[in-house]
This record gives C-alpha cells, sequence and structure tokens, in this order.
C-alpha cells in the first residue's frame, strides 16, 4: 500500500487561494509536494467578488509579493482595471484595487501550477488526516487512497460540510454547484480539533446586455502607469470600467415587505456571517433611515457578460431577487444569470493554531484560510503563503517565520485570527493595523523582501534591487541634509514659484521637503540639483520619510514602548490555573489561546493590564531573575 | 533577596497627623540608626522584631528634625520578609520630606511604585491575589494601567475619563470610517467638524488636568516663598503670617541666611511658607550661598511674596527680583507702609498688574489679612473648592493624562493643517489608548466594532 508515488514531502489540501500559495512555496523549496483539489477545473477560483486588493488587502498582497507570494504576479497578467483607493489620503492607506478578468486568473494560476517543478496537481477529496502519534503522516481520500507526506496543509476554504442557501432551498455543496467535503470534519473533530460554522454569501450575476448603463455612473481604473506587483515595471493597464448605483426606497420596500423570506429572517440561516459584507436584507433591516445603499456593477470578465453586483448580496428566493435587481435603477430590465446565494460552511478555531499556523495539538499539521475563519482571497493567500513557509522551513530543519504586527499586515493577521475572540469572519482593514503608518504597501518589499530572500523565494536579482533601493534611499537621504539652499532672492523667487514661503536663514533641502506644498522632483528640478538614482521609487521613499517624519517616529517610539512585553514568553505548558491573582475570565482566555509571549496575552480581550502585570512578575520569578 | 535598601513613604503626605516612612532591606536598621537617637539611648540594632521605640531624627548638623517613633520588623517577620523599619513621624511635611531625604543620604534607595509588593512576593510573603491589587510593576504599559488605579479611581475621575474616552471613540470611529470604507456611501466627517469635536474634547482634559493640580496641592502642599532685597521685611512678615516667631528678624541687612520654613493650613490646603535670604550682589561667602539658595527657592516655589521696602527708592534689583518672578504666580508686598513712601508707584505698575499688589506694615500688623486673602486667592481659587477624593490621584495618572491631552493638541494641530485623516486618527488612537491605561480597560475591538454599528458597510 505504501507505494512510493504516494509519498510526498507536503500535501495541500484544497487548490484555492490558499492553497495554491501554499503549494507553490513548498515546491519552489524543492519540496515534492501534492495539490489535491476536489475539481481540477476550479483552481484559484474567485466565488464573489472579481477583484484583488481594496483597502488594508492590497497591503496584504504588497507583502506577499515581497516575500516572494504568487498572487500579485497573477493579478497583474489577468487584470482589467486597476484603481487606487484613498487616493486624496497619506501614503499609508491609499491602497490598489484591481479588477481580475476572473477566467484568465484561474487559467494562469493552473499554467503556473502546472509548471512548476516538484509540483504534482491532482483531482481528489479528502475525506482523513492521518495520524500516528499526535504527528501527522498523510491523508486519505474518498475512494479509499492514501498518500503519505512530513506535512499535510489543510486550505479548504467553505467546501467542510458546506450548504448552499437561496430562500427556502438548500443544496449541499462547497460553492454553486460543486462538490463538497462531507467527512473531513469528523476527522478533525477526532483528533482533538475545534470546528464551528460561519456563514457568507454572494450577490447575483446579471448579462451585461440588459443594463441601462445611461441610468449609471462610469467608474473607470486609473490611465497612469503603475504596477501591482514590486517586480514588474509600471505600465499602463487594460481600463476596462465598472459603474456605480443606488438602491432606493422600492427596492427597500420589496426586501421589507417580504423580509420573512430572507434566510436571515425565516431562521434557516442562524451562524455569524460578517459584518463586512451584510446582505441587503441584512442593511435594511438594520439601517431602516437609510434610503439608499450604493452597488457598483463590475465585470467578472474581459469575455462575458456576466456583472457582479456588489452591494446587492442577498440569498432571497429568485424570484425576488429578480425582483430587487430590477428595482434597481439602470437594472430595471437587467436579467440574472446566476443568483445570489448564503453559504455555510465548518471553519476551525483558529486559536488553536500557532502563529505558525501548525496545529498546536498535531505536529506538521497546518491550517490556511477560510478554514481558519478569515474572508477574502487576499487574507487567504498570505495564509497559505506563510503556512507553506513554515511546514517547508520546519521539514528541512531551519528556523520558523513569524512576521510581527510591528513588520506586516500579514503578522497583524496571524496574530489577530490566534490571540482575539472572533465571532465573524476576518477581513482585513488598516485600523486594525497599529503601526499603520509603517506599514506601507509602498515599502513592503523594504520591509519584508529579505526574509524572502533568505527562505528562497526572491532570487539575487529582485533582492539586489531591493538592497540597491536601500542604498538609494540612504544616498538621497544625506544629499538633501547636506545641500543648503540660502536666503538669497533668487532662491526665493523659486520658492515663491513653488508657492511656498520664503527662507531667512540657510535651509537644507530636507527641511525644505518637510513642507507639504513641496515635491521632492520640484524640489531638485527647479533648484538644479541634478540627482540621477535608479530606481524611482527611491524618491516616494524619500519624500513620505520626510514629510511624515514625525509620526513615523512616533510609531517607532511606541513600537519601543511595547517591545519588552512581546519579548518575554509564555511556555506552551504554563498552567493559568495554579494562578491565584488572575481573574476566573483571564484564567480560562489564556488557557484557550495560550498566547506564546505576554505580548500576544496583553492583546486578549478580558484580559486586563492588571492580569498581565501578575503574569508579568510571575515569568519574572521563575526565570530567577 | 534584593540586595539594597529601598524607601518610601507610605502613607498619603498632607494632613494626616502621623506620616510613616518605611524602609526595607539588609541596611535598613543600620540606615535608620544613622539618623535616629532614641531617648532611652538604645541603639535600634539590640531591639528585638516587633518593638517600638520612641525618640528624635536629627539631620547633618545634628539639629532635631522630627519626634519620632520608630517600629522594627526584622526578617523573615516583616511585610517584605527583609528587616524593614518605619518611621512615624509627627512633623508637617516639610519634616517629613527631610527625614525621607536624610534616609536616602544615608544609603537607602527610594523604593519604585509597588517595589515593596514586588519584595513581598518574591520573598514569598504574600500570593499574587494580594500581589493583584498592588501590583505596579516595571513596563511601561503595565505601569500607568494597573488595576489599582482603577480602584483608586472608581469615583467621579474614572466616571468622567469614561466618558470623555466615549467622545473620543465616538470620533475615532468616525475618521476610521472615513478611511477603511472609503467607497461606501458614508458620511465622511469633515475637517471643521473633527476639530469642534477635538477640541471639545482636549477642553475636557484640561479641566482634568486643573482638578489634579488641585488634587496635587491637597496632598503636597503649596509652596510660597517670600523674596526680596535685604532687610526689607521678609522675616517679620513671614512670622505674623506664621503667627510664630520662627525667623530672626534684626535690623541688619542679610540676617537670615538660609531658607526659614513653617508650615500653615489656608482651609485645609498645607501652605508650606519660606522665608529666604535676601538678595543682593554679596562679597560675603556666606550670604552670597544664601542668596544662591533663594534663587533656588524662586525656582522651587509655585507661588512668590516679593517685598519691597515703602521707606526706599526702587532700585535695579527690585526691578529684577519683579521680573525674576514673572514665570511664577506672584504678589508685590509693599512692606513698612508705616513709614514716609519713598517708593514711585506708578512706576511699579509698570512691572506689576495693580491687583497684585497689597501695601502692608508689619511692624504695625496692618494689612496682614489682605495679604493672606491674596495668598488664598492664588492658592486655592476664589471659590473654594471641597477636598474631594476624585480629585485626588497620582502623579502618574496625571503625567498620562497630561501625555493624552498632548496627543489630542497633535491631533488638533494636524487637524488644522488638513493632513491626512490617518494620522490625526493616529493622535487619537494614541491618547484613548493612554486614557484606557489609567482606567484598565483594553481598547481590542471598539474602534471596527463601532463602525459597523454607527455605519451601513460592507458590500
Ligand atoms: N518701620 C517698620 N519697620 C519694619 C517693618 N517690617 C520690618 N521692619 C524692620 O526692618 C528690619 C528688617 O526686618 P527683617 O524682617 O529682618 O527683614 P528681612 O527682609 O528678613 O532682612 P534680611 O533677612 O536681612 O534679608 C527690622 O529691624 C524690622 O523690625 C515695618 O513694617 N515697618
Ligand atoms: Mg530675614
Amino acid at each position: 500500500m505504501n507505494n512510493s508515488k504516494n509519498v510526498f514531502d507536503v500535501i495541500v489540501v484544497g487548490a484555492g487561494h490558499a492553497g495554491c500559495e501554499a503549494a507553490l512555496v513548498c515546491s519552489r523549496l524543492n519540496l515534492k509536494t501534492l495539490l489535491l483539489t476536489i475539481n481540477i477545473d476550479k483552481i484559484a477560483l474567485m466565488p464573489c467578488n472579481p477583484s484583488i486588493g481594496g483597502v488594508g488587502k492590497s497591503q496584504l498582497v504588497a507583502e506577499l509579493d515581497a516575500l516572494g507570494g504568487q498572487m500579485a504576479k497573477t493579478a497583474e497578467k489577468t487584470l482589467i482595471q486597476l484603481k487606487i483607493l484613498n487616493k486624496s489620503k497619506g501614503p499609508a492607506v491609499q491602497s490598489l484595487r484591481a479588477q481580475i478578468d476572473k477566467k484568465a486568473y484561474e487559467i494562469e494560476m493552473k499554467y503556473v501550477l502546472e509548471n512548476t517543478p516538484n509540483l504534482i496537481l491532482r483531482q481528489g477529496n479528502v475525506c482523513n488526516i492521518l495520524v500516528e502519534n499526535q504527528i501527522v503522516k498523510g491523508v486519505e481520500i474518498e475512494g479509499g487512497i492514501y498518500f503519505y507526506s512530513n506535512a499535510v496543509i489543510v486550505t479548504t476554504g467553505t467546501f467542510l460540510r458546506g450548504r448552499i442557501i437561496i430562500g427556502d432551498k438548500e443544496y449541499k455543496a462547497g460553492r454553486m454547484g460543486e462538490y463538497l467535503s462531507l467527512n473531513l470534519t469528523k476527522s478533525l473533530n477526532n483528533l482533538g480539533i475545534k470546528t464551528d460554522r460561519y456563514q457568507t454569501a454572494t450577490p447575483p450575476r446579471i448579462d451585461k446586455r440588459t443594463i441601462d448603463f445611461s441610468k449609471t455612473i462610469e467608474q473607470p481604473g486609473e490611465f497612469e502607469p503603475l504596477n501591482f506587483s514590486f517586480w514588474n515595471e509600471k505600465t499602463i493597464h487594460k481600463n476596462i470600467s465598472s459603474y456605480l448605483t443606488y438602491t432606493n426606497k422600492k427596492t427597500h420596500e420589496i426586501i421589507a415587505k417580504n423580509i420573512d423570506k430572507s434566510p436571515i429572517r425565516s431562521g434557516i440561516i442562524s451562524t455569524h456571517g460578517p459584518r463586512h459584507c451584510p446582505s441587503i436584507d441584512r442593511k435594511v433591516i438594520n439601517f431602516p433611515e437609510k434610503t439608499r445603499h450604493p452597488v457598483f456593477i463590475e465585470p467578472e470578465g474581459e469575455y462575458t457578460n456576466e456583472m457582479y453586483l456588489q452591494g446587492l448580496t442577498t440569498s432571497m428566493p429568485i424570484e425576488f431577487q429578480q425582483l430587487i435587481v430590477n428595482s434597481v435603477e439602470g437594472l430595471e430590465n437587467a436579467r440574472i444569470i446566476r443568483p445570489g446565494y448564503a453559504v455555510e460552511y465548518d471553519y476551525i478555531f483558529p486559536s488553536q493554531l500557532n502563529l505558525t499556523l501548525e496545529s498546536k495539538i498535531i505536529e506538521n499539521l497546518f491550517f490556511a484560510g477560510q478554514i481558519n475563519g478569515t474572508s477574502g482571497y487576499e487574507e487567504a493567500a498570505v495564509q497559505g503563503f506563510i503556512a507553506g513557509v513554515n511546514a517547508s522551513l520546519k521539514l528541512l530543519k531551519k528556523p520558523e517565520l513569524i512576521l510581527t504586527r510591528e513588520e506586516s499586515y500579514t503578522g497583524v493577521l496571524i496574530d489577530d485570527l490566534i490571540t482575539k475572540e472572533l465571532y465573524e469572519p476576518y477581513r482585513m482593514y488598516t485600523s486594525r493595523a497599529e503601526y499603520r503608518l509603517l506599514l506601507r504597501s509602498d515599502n513592503a518589499d523594504l520591509r519584508l523582501s529579505k526574509y524572502g530572500y533568505e527562505i528562497g523565494l526572491i532570487n539575487k536579482k529582485q533582492y539586489d534591487k531591493v538592497l540597491n533601493k536601500e542604498k538609494e534611499i540612504q544616498i538621497l537621504n544625506e544629499f538633501l541634509k547636506q545641500k543648503v539652499i540660502f536666503p538669497a532672492s533668487k532662491n526665493n523667487e523659486i520658492l515663491k514659484n513653488m508657492n511656498s514661503a520664503v527662507i531667512e536663514v540657510p535651509t537644507n533641502l530636507y527641511q525644505i521637503l518637510k513642507r507639504p506644498e513641496i515635491r521632492i522632483l520640484d524640489l531638485l528640478n527647479n533648484f538644479g540639483f541634478d540627482f540621477t538614482i535608479k530606481d524611482n521609487d527611491v524618491y516616494n521613499q524619500v519624500e513620505i520619510n520626510t514629510k511624515y517624519e514625525g509620526y513615523i517616529l512616533k510609531q517607532l517610539e511606541e513600537i519601543k514602548k511595547y517591545s519588552n512585553l512581546e519579548k518575554i514568553t509564555i511556555p506552551q505548558t504554563f498552567d493559568y490555573f495554579k494562578i491565584n491573582g488572575l481573574t476566573f475570565e483571564a484564567k480560562e482566555k489564556l488557557n484557550s489561546i495560550k498566547p506564546n509571549t505576554l505580548g500576544q496575552a496583553s492583546r486578549i480581550a478580558g484580559v486586563s493590564p492588571a492580569d498581565i502585570s501578575i503574569l508579568l512578575i510571575y515569568l519574572k520569578s521563575k526565570s530567577g531573575r | 533577596m534584593e540586595e539594597d535598601t529601598i524607601t518610601a513613604l507610605a502613607t498619603k503626605a498632607g494632613e494626616s497627623a502621623v506620616n510613616i516612612i518605611k524602609i526595607s532591606g539588609n541596611n535598613s536598621i543600620e540606615i535608620a540608626q544613622k539618623i535616629f537617637k532614641s531617648k532611652s539611648q538604645r541603639k535600634l540594632q539590640e531591639l528585638k522584631t516587633y518593638s517600638m521605640i520612641y525618640g528624635n531624627i536629627y539631620d547633618e548638623n545634628g539639629d532635631i528634625i522630627d519626634e519620632v517613633i520608630i517600629s522594627i520588623m526584622k526578617t523573615p517577620h516583616s511585610y517584605t520578609r527583609e528587616d524593614v523599619v518605619e518611621i512615624n513621624c509627627h512633623g508637617g511635611i516639610a519634616a517629613v520630606n527631610k527625614i525621607l531625604d536624610l534616609v536616602i543620604k544615608s544609603g537607602a534607595r527610594l523604593a519604585e511604585p509597588g517595589e515593596f509588593t514586588k519584595r513581598a512576593f518574591m520573598n514569598g510573603r504574600i500570593d499574587l491575589t494580594q500581589v493583584e491589587a498592588i501590583a505596579d510593576i516595571i513596563y511601561a504599559k503595565t505601569e500607568t494601567s494597573l488595576k489599582i488605579a482603577a480602584n483608586n479611581l472608581k469615583g467621579i475621575l474614572s466616571q468622567e475619563i469614561k466618558s470623555i474616552r466615549k467622545d473620543l471613540l465616538d470620533l475615532i470611529i468616525d475618521v476610521e470610517a472615513s478611511i477603511d470604507f472609503t467607497e461606501e456611501d458614508i458620511e465622511i466627517i469633515t475637517y471643521d467638524e473633527m476639530l469642534k469635536r477635538v477640541k471639545f474634547i482636549s477642553s475636557k482634559l484640561k479641566e482634568l488636568i486643573k482638578n489634579e493640580e488641585k488634587g496635587e496641592i491637597v496632598k503636597n502642599g503649596i509652596k510660597v516663598a517670600i523674596i526680596g532685597k535685604p532687610n526689607v521685611g521678609k522675616s517679620s512678615l513671614l512670622n505674623l503670617i506664621i503667627k510664630k516667631d520662627k525667623a530672626i528678624v534684626t535690623p541688619i541687612p542679610g540676617t537670615t541666611r538660609d531658607a526659614v520654613e513653617e508650615i500653615l493650613y489656608l482651609n485645609g490646603i498645607p501652605v508650606i511658607m519660606t522665608d529666604t535670604a535676601g538678595i543682593r550682589e554679596s562679597k560675603n561667602m556666606i550670604e552670597k550661598i544664601g542668596v544662591n539658595k533663594s534663587m533656588g527657592e524662586i525656582e522651587r516655589s509655585d507661588i512668590l511674596i516679593i517685598v519691597i521696602d515703602n521707606s526706599r527708592k526702587i532700585t535695579n534689583e527690585d526691578i529684577e527680583i519683579l521680573n525674576k518672578s514673572k514665570e511664577k504666580k506672584h504678589i508685590l508686598c509693599i512692606n513698612k507702609i508705616d513709614k514716609k513712601s519713598k517708593i514711585d508707584k506708578m512706576e511699579i505698575k509698570k512691572y506689576i498688574d495693580e491687583k497684585l499688589i497689597v501695601e502692608v506694615s508689619a511692624l504695625k500688623n496692618t494689612g496682614i489679612d489682605k495679604l493672606e486673602e491674596k495668598i488664598k486667592d492664588l492658592t486655592i481659587g476664589k471659590d473654594r473648592f471641597e477636598i474631594e477624593e476624585k480629585i485626588i490621584i497620582n502623579k502618574r495618572q496625571k503625567i498620562t493624562i497630561q501625555k493624552a491631552k498632548e496627543s489630542i493638541d497633535n491631533a488638533i494641530n494636524a487637524i488644522k493643517n488638513k493632513l491626512s485623516q490617518e494620522f490625526p486618527a493616529l493622535d487619537l488612537r494614541n491618547a484613548y489608548n493612554l486614557l484606557g491605561e489609567i482606567i484598565g480597560e483594553n481598547t481590542n475591538e471598539d474602534i471596527l466594532n463601532g463602525i459597523f454599528s454607527k455605519f451601513c458597510v460592507g458590500k
């Protein structure tokens, strides 16, 4: 039975956004990797919105890209529009969003997988995780075939006991029209891994030819050259528009009148759905005072007439979905191609994982993506990457990769997942990152590609580019500090022409650049400084660091303040119940989450600063002062 | 066991009749012995554990500072399980401070907040349940955020902070929503609106700090220094105000060579009156030292009473003293009005507000009540405030509130300069966290929860 053909280093279960990244990492690190998926035609599917990125999410994608992940590259190849969100705001919260041709993305990703050495793609529905002595040994797929490996990464998305709901109809399915995994949950539960159910939903898609675009507002993308991946040159991308329209009184009346048909009201759905993705039914119930809600009409691809209705998520019966759609301006004659639906599925409590995404109880068993209670392609992909990296590093007997909250959104995501009590699928926001001003998309390469290079997922040439950028930033910084402008009338004339105040004492370029109205290239050009650098982004970095220096320093100060707590580790075997001083709530929470550091403990809801003090003294006294 | 010996005031400084200074560590008994002589001539080292002894504390010059009772608790029969000495002092706050000073000079170190408790815990004296109530520890994050703070603040102050935090959170929610939900159909908060709300919060914090300052006064007293040229009558005035002949009065200019202190209570507020050496250029070494001390006294004081002599012409020295006093609250006292006036009042008014001038005669005891009124006005304000528990909070809490206010004021600047929302957001969140530390509240999910319940967001 132990056929050597069926023996691998790593098995990845599921080929969604998490699974693809995980499998690519492992195989690129020369580990023999098997990627199993229920349906080989459904790789890297985007079952909900046809876009990648967005506020908070594009930061994740940029980090993944800097570390050597795949998502940004594939997205850049298949995107049909690129937009900068928060354009009027500062660099930290500006975010890119790419409208993606879904089918192209699937094909492109499958092509990458198929052509990666060491990666074997295979159809199969995993029903059982093989474990011996609390160490993972492989998987069994339906039909009784066994595959063996030293590590298993589970990335099954919404497929565990998936249940699809439209109105009062229910189907067992992983996604609309797809097989599901009926037995894997039981296998996990038998191993001691606890699960619960979440729910999420998607809007109907309509036929482009039946939309009256004249009643909508066109939403084009950017026309300037941009890049979605650091490693690509900036180019002008395809620019296929989306359209904006709004719901109205009539829409809300239809919903209100038929609210009893909504599964969230009828009781068919009782599980937690994400608040960031409310159905239109939910919006009407919760915000009756609002007279309209926006609906973005987005193309599902370049070569399809299917249009996605962002904002009209619903799982009402199909006939009511049609009424709701037709009540919206511009969609009076719109024809639904496929209805919206809700899906309910099993997820595991992510607090059962280490920060490496490895199970705390079964060695070499990793989890990533929606199964960990997150939502979003981007959130899934970074987890897949981190799980893949850590599974590989472990098998290669190298130190693990844990990104911290101070250095990355990825760190924020995983720390939040493992530490916080979550009641709904987790989506990234910039407000979740306390060091938001430091964790920008534009500096993700400077922050993180060193790790990618160390691990071997970023090549020398790429890394040299980053090192060069670092060096040039330093040189330009020094240049700005050295070059002094004297208060000569000629110079003040130049400043006046730049709408800036005159100087009265000799002032260096650096000080002048701090003025909000001064842009770095104008400054250098107008004062006739010839400064040539290879990487144009260097100007941008220096400008940001100079202009926002005060705030950046403040954040660095904050990090220092809390770094002590982050450094104090708590053994996994620590018995919280032994410590009398802790409140009962704190004991329970700490015991169930088992934080790795005091810093992590301090972020657990219900653990007060006083509890942390007690732990601190206890740990210090234990470590023998 | 710790090697060094620590000390701290164990009681609240202020009106309580007895203040206790605690010393703990290997050398505590030895240190106490250095500054103490018992009436019975017995040495502290000879005493058994849990005994008490009566005697005097002496300073470096052998002067008696205070009559005290000392209790001795020997290791391991003490709170910290180390040798512990408690000095029960009867004198006012000035004496207590002086004794604490002497203890430190004799080799003890001022204890960190909570250090006695920490030692008790480390030496196995108390369990963590007990620590919890007193835990005051070393690290920044926890330092200001202890339960003890929350307990101490169970009154109006903590409610006040909660209410300010609520306003702050509401504002943060609006600001954050405009960042993370940029494409939603929500009302984006305007800069004007932000400014209005943030200014309101700033004014609330300012009020709070003002209250705390009053609290500090209640606790630690307010320092008033009498300054002026030699021989203008400073010492005479001090004696009149404290109703004792404490300072030496002579017709020889330069009599007072060292600051003389006395406490009096005005409406229950301890006021530490200090007489100083007359300020002038002097060749006499000792007097010179005295003058330098007087300048230091100006620095240390909260309020200055500048005395000039009615019977002599105003000199540059007077003007200089007036100018030096500008930074502090001050009163100008024109003394010796029983004598013929040689001063030009019009000229004086160039340097000081008329309302701050009182005319007195220390000799004839006239105008002293008016002077006292003025001192009261400056120390406790026109409207006498009650000594309320709520305003008595510790220094660290005050510092934290001040930091929060600084953050808020930074946000005001950022908003005025129309910086992008995430910048004031950072200042606001910082203030929110700081205030949370005081009342021991975690901030975790407040912001996103707020956004979701307030706005209809999400796609
Ligand atoms: N006529 C008159 N004499 C006064 C008055 N106040 C003080 N004196 C006299 O002025 C002289 C100096 O008074 P002190 O109180 O010692 O003055 P001082 O400012 O403390 O002097 P130094 O300590 O030397 O700086 C003494 O002889 C006092 O009796 C007053 O109101 N009227
Ligand atoms: Mg005197």
